[in-house]
C-alpha cells in the first residue's frame, strides 16, 4: 500500500498540481505535501495522487557510480 | 536516469548476490532478517530475492501491510458505517474483500446495495463529496505514515473550502511502536530489519533508533531488486562488524529528517491513540485519530455505530504470520480453503499480503 513511483514533472498548474510522466504514462499529482521547490524536469516520488519527495539526482548518481565500481572490481 | 531500470540491472544484482554469499560464509550462522513493509514483501517475492540468498539468510515478513493489520472489529465498523442511510463509503480497493468477524466484507455488502466506491487517492474523495452535496461521504483512512499525510491534506482542504459532507473513519497506524513490540517479542530473534523505504520518506531516520540500541541492524531500503540486495548486504556488514546503526540504502528518496512538511501536517491534524493490530494486539500510541481542531471530520463522532470486539477467523493464522512467527505454509487453510480468489484471512486479500505473495511466488 505504501507503493511509490518516480515520475518526471512535465508541467505545473496554478492549483499546485503537476502532470508527471512515468515511462510514457501521464498522471496528475498534487504538490501540497512535498517539502522542496520543484520545477519542470525534476523527478518526484509519487504516492496516492501526491508527490511526496523530490528525487535527489546527485545522490542517486553517486550511489550508482559506487555500485558500478563493484562490477569492475 | 529514470530511477527504475538502473536498479533492475542483472549484472549489478549478480555482483551483490555474490558478495552476500561471501558475507554469509563469514558470519557462519543462520541470520534472520525482517521486512516491515508490504511493498517489500511483494518485491522480494516478485523478483525471486529469496532464491538468490544463501540458505543461512532467512527473510521473514512483518506487520507491514495496513489492510492485513486492520483488526476484525475495525472492518466490522467500516461495514456498519457503509450501511448507514444516505452514506457514500469511499475506500482504497484493497479493503473491499477483507473479511470482517462474520465472514461478510465491504464487497459483499456493496453487492447487496451499499454505495461503496473505490478510489486511488483522497483527491477523488473530495470530488465525490463536492459532486454529492446531499450525501454523507465517509472515507476509510487506512495506511502508515506514507499515506496518512494525504488524509491530513484532504481534511485541511475540506476545512478551507468548507466541505462539510466528508468525514473519515481513521484506522491509520504508525510503524515505530510496532517495531518496538517486535523487538520485545521473545519468540522472535531478528538480527536485522529491512526498514520501510516509503514510510521513511516521511519520518526519516527517527523511529528506528531503538533497533541498533538493542543490538540489531537497521537499513532503510528501496524497492527495486538492486536496492533490496544492497540493503541486505549493508545489514550483513553491520552484523559482521558488530556495529549497529540506522543506515540508509535509499538515499535518493529518504532524507535523515524525512519530509518535515508532511510531519508538520500530521501533527496539525492527528493525535496518537492506542490501536488494535491484527496479530500484535493493542499497541500504545500506534494509531492516529483527529485532534480537537479536526474532530468534526471524525466519522465515529458523526455516526452512531455499535462497538464491536474482534473475533478470530476459524483456522486462520494471519495473526502469527503478521508477527513473523509463522509462514503461510504452516496454515492449514493456505492454498486450499484460502486462496486469492476466495481469501479467508486478510493476508491473502492484499497483493502485498504475505499469504498472497507466497501463493504467487513460493
Amino acid at each position: 500500500m505504501c507503493i511509490g513511483f518516480p515520475g518526471k514533472i512535465m508541467c505545473i498548474d496554478e492549483n499546485n498540481y503537476a502532470t508527471i510522466d512515468i515511462g510514457g504514462t501521464k498522471r496528475e499529482v498534487c504538490l501540497d505535501i512535498i517539502d522542496e521547490e520543484v520545477g519542470l524536469g525534476d523527478y518526484v516520488l509519487c504516492h496516492a495522487g501526491y508527490a511526496i519527495h523530490k528525487v535527489d539526482e546527485a545522490l542517486a548518481k553517486d550511489k550508482l557510480a559506487l555500485l558500478r565500481e563493484l562490477l569492475e572490481a | 536516469m529514470k530511477y527504475i531500470d538502473e536498479y533492475r540491472d542483472g549484472a549489478l544484482a549478480k555482483v551483490l548476490k555474490d558478495l552476500i554469499h561471501t558475507q554469509a560464509d563469514e558470519i557462519g550462522r543462520p541470520v534472520t532478517l525482517m521486512e516491515v513493509c508490504g511493498s517489500h514483501t511483494y518485491a522480494i517475492g516478485h523478483y525471486g530475492i529469496r532464491k538468490l540468498l544463501p540458505e543461512g539468510i532467512r527473510l521473514i515478513s512483518g506487520p507491514g501491510c495496513p489492510v492485513c493489520v486492520t483488526s476484525g472489529s475495525d472492518v466490522d465498523t467500516a461495514m456498519s458505517l457503509a450501511l448507514k442511510k444516505n452514506v457514500i463509503f469511499v475506500t482504497y480497493g484493497d479493503m473491499l474483500r477483507v473479511p470482517g468477524s462474520r465472514g461478510s466484507s465491504l464487497q459483499k455488502i456493496r453487492a447487496g446495495g451499499a454505495d461503496i466506491r473505490v478510489v486511488a487517492s483522497t483527491l477523488e474523495a473530495i470530488d465525490i463529496a463536492m459532486h454529492n452535496p446531499v450525501s454523507d461521504v465517509i472515507f476509510m483512512g487506512i495506511g502508515f505514515e506514507t499515506t496518512s499525510p494525504t488524509v491530513a491534506s484532504m481534511v485541511m482542504t475540506c476545512k478551507k473550502k468548507a466541505i462539510k459532507n466528508l468525514s473519515v473513519f481513521s484506522v491509520h497506524k504508525v510503524i515505530p511502536p510496532a517495531i518496538k513490540v517486535l523487538l520485545d517479542d521473545p519468540e522472535l530473534a531478528i538480527d536485522g530489519f529491512i526498514c520501510p523505504g516509503h514510510v521513511s520518506v516521511i519520518i526519516g531516520y527517527d523511529g528506528y533508533a531503538e533497533i541498533p540500541e538493542r543490538g540489531r541492524a537497521a537499513v532503510i531500503t528501496g524497492f527495486e531488486p538492486v536496492d533490496i540486495l544492497e540493503g541486505i548486504r549493508m545489514i550483513l556488514s553491520q552484523i559482521i562488524q558488530g556495529r549497529f546503526l540506522v543506515e540508509n540504502q535509499y538515499t535518493r528518496a529518504v532524507k535523515p529528517q524525512g519530509n518535515t512538511k508532511a510531519m508538520e501536517m500530521l501533527g496539525e491534524v492527528f493525535m496518537s491513540v492506542p490501536a488494535e493490530w491484527r496479530g500484535l494486539g493493542i499497541i500504545q500510541d500506534s494509531g492516529l485519530v483527529f485532534n480537537d481542531a479536526f474532530s468534526a471530520f471524525n466519522a465515529l463522532a458523526r455516526f452512531d455505530v455499535p462497538i464491536m470486539e474482534s473475533s478470530n477467523i476459524m483456522g486462520c493464522i494471519c495473526g502469527s504470520i503478521l508477527r513473523g512467527v509463522a509462514t503461510p505454509h504452516e496454515c492449514p487453510l493456505f492454498r486450499h480453503a484460502c486462496n486469492p480468489r476466495n481469501p479467508i484471512g486478510p493476508c491473502m486479500v492484499s497483493r502485498e499480503g504475505t499469504c498472497s505473495t507466497y501463493y504467487k511466488c513460493h
